[in-house]
């Protein structure tokens, strides 16, 4: 594991433990507002993230190639 | 350009802006307009057409410009737009269906604009067909870039003219408000705020995908010269 890896599995369960906490039954926090619309943004907008980042990563062995080309 | 970095940053922050605030931003929800919250697609749905507008429209200039001076590095650009362009289209057609099914009450009702968009787009995957048909490089490079300005061409009726003649469940038909796209009269500041963006965005997102296609394709060009 090098050292970005670490920091992103870091990052990422620092969320989950973030959502845990969110479990309690309390039906007025913003997530549940408006028929729960927002979690439907959450998962957009990671979504949206995932494909950033893998095209990122294309983006950049294209350019390795390049340059070895 | 392509190889700049800047415009890739502008990207990923005008989609995020769009698919987070696209969700927060107050729409208006006047009583007898069937569309609440489902008008906010028109962040998403919307742009699918103005991004492949823009691709196609680009992938016509690398067309002309190919038969100008004729050169491999035009006919890569020039396909590469044309194929990410018509991936945009077939996504906007594909959730203008969902939303239609919701809003319409069934996916297809053969509305002037919907039926445009499909002869449009078969029109388009005509030039994939024509281009697939030929080995020779020269030629299939020099006839399907003809054939791309034909293509281009057709978008006008089917997209442009023929919706806004008759009556469509679209935006702008006869006797109706607004462009084929969307009725200006309808979408708040607010909402603008996203949309002009929105379309900024994903057409952006486009052009990212359709250079990584032509490195892609100029690499191969490359490597098959070396051998």
């Amino acid at each position: 594991m090098n050292k970005l890896q670490r920091i992103g599995a870091t990052i990422a369960l620092a969320f989950i433990t973030a959502f845990a906490n969110a479990q309690t039954p309390d039906n007025n926090d913003v997530m549940r507002s408006n028929g729960k619309i927002y979690v439907v943004m959450a998962v957009v907008v990671i979504i949206m993230i995932g494909f950033f980042i893998y095209l990122i990563s294309v983006d950049r062995k294209l350019r390795k190639l390049e340059k070895q080309s | 350009m392509m190889y700049k970095i800047w415009w890739k940053i502008l990207t990923i922050v005008l989609l995020l802006y769009v698919a987070s605030y696209g969700f927060l931003v107050q729409v208006p929800n006047p009583p007898g307009v069937p569309l609440q919250q489902s008008i906010r697609n028109l962040f998403f749905h919307v742009p699918m057409w103005i991004g492949m507008m823009v691709l196609l429209g680009t992938s016509l200039v690398y067309a002309i410009l190919y038969l100008r001076t004729p050169s491999v590095k035009y006919d890569i650009f020039s396909s590469a737009y044309a194929t990410t362009g018509i991936t945009f289209g077939l996504l906007g057609i594909v959730t203008g269906a969902v939303w239609a099914n919701y809003q319409w009450g069934q996916p297809w009702s053969g509305d002037p604009k919907q039926n445009g968009a499909a002869i449009a787009l078969l029109i388009y995957l005509a030039y994939f067909v024509l281009r697939g048909s030929m080995t020779d490089d020269e030629k299939r490079a020099r006839i399907s870039a003809v054939y791309n300005i034909f293509a281009f061409f057709m978008l006008f009726p089917t997209l442009w003219i023929l919706p806004r003649l008759t009556q469509s469940l679209h935006p702008g038909g006869q006797g109706s408000e607004g462009n084929p796209g969307l009725n200006p009269k309808d979408s708040t500041m607010a909402m603008r705020s996203v949309m002009y963006p929105a379309f900024i965005g994903w057409t952006l997102l486009g052009v990212w995908i359709t250079t990584l296609k032509i490195r892609t394709q100029l690499l191969i060009e490359k490597n098959v010269s070396h051998e």
